[in-house]
């Protein structure tokens, strides 16, 4: 068996002690939801993205320094009936099969009024990605942090939905989050 | 003779301008269901949502122009007829209300508000709860086709007065005249 040097476990025992610190990064899906809504016939319907996970490293102190990274399955988005969950999941939609995860991953922080920043980043879905500025807003809840924001993505530009639905459902599509840790 | 007392104007379009929008609703109701996911499917049931809102609307408007402008007197006929024929009256001005109101209520629960001409959208009466949606859905079913029956009922009525009474119950609803 391979000793470690005593400073090895010094460091590890340190990273260990901030990590506790700085409270667990890794978002608790159960007390966190994202939801789409899309509008059809300008009814807005609430569809949550039931999996997801990921993470988000953000110290008050240093909040430029904050990252974020975000996997959602994209099978799991739930629009309230087996129909439409089995239409949506279909090729010309979110096509789950080929493209199980869409993503974020934050590139940089921009923060601005405490409690405020705009997290910059690439979101990865049905095969293409789009640079998007999403403003998010820092809170607690207990002794967790919580993170709120909205962003809008254009169905056409990730190429979701059939064009004869065009008529009826926005191209515009709302998603907002409510991310405990 | 002595002249038939009518319904008044605004009774009679209500009357035929509702029954014409129930008899709507309920045809777009009863097949729209079983199709399939299609553009067209979500079209129809918001004009199925649209036409049950506006029954909605026009019946609490007749109900209103009900009470402060009483129905004709009865025409003669045995006395269980009458009290038939107004059970059967204040039963469809029940289910005309109970019916689209139960749909309206379904549509908050399942989720998808109703958004009336596609301009306004009508409070949500209760939130989003699935198994809720799955009880008023067939509220909503079994309340429409009580009165599809009702108003099988009321029309063979009407038509027993008309063409075997040879009374005015009909003309009454028909005739064109100011009160």
């Amino acid at each position: 068996m391979k000793r470690h040097a005593p400073w090895f476990s010094t460091i590890a025992v340190t990273v260990a002690f901030v990590a506790t610190a700085a409270g667990d990064p890794t978002i608790d899906a159960s007390k966190s939801s994202i939801i789409a809504t899309f509008r059809q016939e300008n009814v807005p319907v609430d569809a949550p993205l039931k999996k997801f996970n990921g993470r988000i490293d953000y110290n008050a102190t240093q909040p430029n320094a904050a990252k974020a990274a975000l996997e959602v399955d994209t099978g799991s988005l739930d629009m309230g009936s087996s129909d439409y969950n089995a239409e949506v999941r279909k090729k010309p939609w979110m096509d789950s099969g080929t493209y199980p995860k869409a993503s974020f991953i934050s590139t940089s922080v921009k923060p601005g009024a405490p409690g405020h920043f705009d997290a910059t980043g690439t979101l990865t879905l049905k095969g293409k990605t789009q640079t998007l500025s999403v403003p998010v807003t820092v809170g607690k809840a207990g002794s967790a942090m919580v993170f709120d924001g909205a962003f809008e993505i254009s169905r056409a530009y990730f190429g979701i939905g059939d064009k004869e639905w065009n008529d009826v459902v926005d191209d515009k599509v709302k998603v907002r989050f409510h991310l405990v840790e | 003779m002595q002249q038939t007392v009518v319904y008044t104007r605004t009774a009679v379009v209500l009357h035929w301008f509702i029954g014409l929008l129930i008899s709507a609703g309920f045809m777009l109701g009863a097949t729209m269901t079983d199709l399939h996911m299609s553009p067209r499917k979500l079209k129809l049931y918001a004009y199925h949502k649209w036409i049950g809102i506006t029954v909605l609307g026009l019946v609490l408007l007749r109900l209103l122009w009900r009470l402060t402008h009483p129905a004709p007197p009865d025409e003669p006929m045995p006395h269980w007829q009458r009290v038939a024929a107004h059970a059967t009256h204040w039963l469809l001005y029940l289910l005309m209300i109970a019916t689209p109101f139960a749909g309206w209520l379904y549509s908050s629960a399942s989720g998808y508000p109703v958004v009336y001409l596609k301009l306004w959208q009508l409070p949500d009466l209760v939130s989003k709860n699935k198994a809720l949606a799955d009880v008023l859905v067939e509220v909503h079913g079994y309340l429409a086709w009580t009165l599809l029956w009702v108003v099988v009922l009321h029309v063979a009525a009407a038509l027993k007065h008309h063409f075997f009474d040879r009374d005015a119950t009909l003309r009454r609803m028909l005739a064109w005249q100011r009160r």
